[in-house]
């Protein structure tokens, strides 16, 4: 079981008020996303959950624990990969295990096999794709000892075609197992199609302007985009946001 | 490989030909210069003289090396572990290294004496130099970005310390380590000269003061050479280590 509750979370940067007032909530097994304008505050929403900074007011909860300060309580994948060039793709994959405890490499050479990466395992980051990468990350953070993960635009730096192929992959992986993810993003598209529910961030300071529950079946599949109870819900988030961006 | 070995090779032996040729032609002295194949000759003839002072050369040197190369990456870690101390000390390091290493020289023989103390501390001077300021530098720049993953995953001072910061200094510590290695050997040679029993630097001496230019030229040829092995040894492991480096084609 994860559950992560922000409760009236507030940070500021040097005067400027970046957070305030902010309060949501993962439940179990619940994707999530945070649609926000560049520069709303969602990285910093990560950091504070991460541990990397407190906050100026406000609490995080994680399955009832306070995390406040703590590092390491999530497994993180950023928004560059952010593997480390000197260790083969397995070493890499194991390297959120390595820092807790003994890593398993069956589990870690398991799941390459099913990211497709099986022939990558002894090869080293510069030798793959970005896509690959970013794929090496995901399964980065899902074997981390941490069952709560957080996505910070993983897949912001890839063409389209990519990118729709890793959100498939994405969802296929994650509807097995179905760990409490915090997916943050830019693109309207990418948040209906792999959430549970989206988050809308209004900016400067950030606080949750609305919440959209998405409630299309699951396994979902790429006609969904096609549909016109899609296209209905990305027109609301547009306009909600055009909103935001008008204030 | 061949390839690329065929320029450089063609030019050395164009340049020996036309030094061969140019010394018969004039009738240069040899104590002047010699021409490559008397020296050749020299090298051959008097290698039981002389063998013994490259014995010891290389000893001193491969002694002197390996010390200055401990002593360098234990600085340039203290250094980075303690920030202030780095401040403080990391200037008079950069200042230190504008004392030309020959008048420290004699002042290392008037306080240690002419045994192998101060010969090994002459070496060791001039190489942790190099592989320090390497380091450090390397150890300072690590990503950002990785430096914030490890930090997002939890990972402990120390974690960052031997699995992130330690590896990404490596390749500095490399290029650090090339320049020490061709160090090593002048500072071995200058410290035979201050006054030592064997050596390439005593040979070297005294070939000059009795005009055997030949044999300067032998010394000189065997210091070229030891410097050359020890960085082809470099060059080698820093080959096996980083071998995750992308190659220079994809690279440039
Ligand atoms: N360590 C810091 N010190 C000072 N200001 C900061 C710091 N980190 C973030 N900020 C500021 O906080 C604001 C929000 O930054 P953040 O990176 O969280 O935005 P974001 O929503 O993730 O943007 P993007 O979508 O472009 O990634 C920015 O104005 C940034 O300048
Ligand atoms: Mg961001």
């Amino acid at each position: 079981m994860s559950k992560l509750v922000l409760e009236q979370i507030e940070k500021g940067f040097d005067e400027q008020l970046i957070l305030a007032d902010l309060s949501f909530g993962v439940n179990d097994g619940e994707f999530v996303s945070l649609l926000g304008p560049s520069g709303s505050g969602k990285s910093t929403i990560f950091h504070l959950i991460g541990g990397l900074y407190q906050p100026d007011q406000g609490t995080i909860y994680l399955n009832g624990q306070d995390i406040v300060g703590k590092k390491g309580s999530i497994s993180y994948m950023p928004q560059t990969p952010a593997l480390l060039p000197w260790r083969t793709i397995l070493d890499n994959v194991m390297l959120g295990a390595e820092l807790a405890h003994q890593p398993d490499r069956n589990q870690a050479i398991h799941m390459l096999r099913r990211a497709g990466l099986a022939e990558y395992s002894n090869r080293y980051p510069h030798e793959l794709s970005g896509g690959m990468k970013q794929r090496a990350a995901f399964v980065r953070s899902l074997l981390s000892p941490q069952p709560f993960i957080c996505l910070d635009e993983p897949f912001s730096a890839l063409d389209e075609f990519t990118r729709l192929e890793m959100q498939k992959w994405l969802l296929s992986i994650w509807e097995e197992e179905r760990p409490s993810v915090l997916f943050v993003t830019h693109n309207i598209e990418e948040a209906i199609f792999l959430s549970d529910r989206i988050i809308v961030l209004g900016s400067k300071p950030a606080q949750v302007i609305k919440e959209f529950d998405i409630t299309f079946n699951r396994p979902r599949t790429e006609d969904l985009t096609l549909t016109n109870e899609f296209l209905a819900i990305k027109k609301e988030i547009f306009q909600t946001l055009r909103g935001v961006l008008d204030d | 490989m061949l390839k690329k070995s065929f320029l450089p090779l063609s030019a050395i032996i164009g340049l020996l030909t036309a030094w061969e040729t140019t010394s018969r032609l004039f009738d240069i002295p040899s104590w002047i210069l010699p021409a490559p194949v008397a020296i050749f000759q020299e090298a051959i003839q008097s290698w039981d003289n002389y063998r013994h002072h490259l014995l010891s050369t290389i000893s001193l040197t491969i002694s002197g090396l390996v010390i200055g190369i401990t002593i360098g990456i234990a600085i340039a870690i203290m250094l980075h572990l303690m920030p202030r101390v780095r401040e403080a000390v990391y200037p008079l390091l950069i200042m230190s290294q504008n004392i030309p290493i020959i008048v420290l020289a004699p002042l290392l023989v008037i306080w240690f004496g002419f045994g192998i103390l101060p010969k090994l501390l002459i070496i060791i001077l001039v190489c942790f130099f190099p592989i320090t300021v390497a380091m450090v530098d390397g150890l300072r720049q690590t990503s950002p970005e990785l430096v914030h993953y490890m930090k997002m995953a939890g990972a402990s001072k120390k974690q960052i310390f031997t699995k992130l910061e330690l590896p990404h200094a490596i390749p500095q510590m490399f290029s650090g380590l090339k320049i020490s290695a061709t160090y090593s050997v002048m500072g071995a040679v200058i410290s035979e000269w201050l006054g030592a029993q064997n050596g390439i630097g005593v040979y070297m001496t005294l070939a000059s003061s009795s005009f055997r230019t030949d044999r300067v030229f032998v010394a000189i040829f065997f210091i070229m050479l030891l410097c050359m092995l020890l960085f082809a040894v470099i060059l080698l492991l820093e080959k096996y280590l980083l071998k995750w480096r992308p190659s220079q084609e994809e690279s440039s």
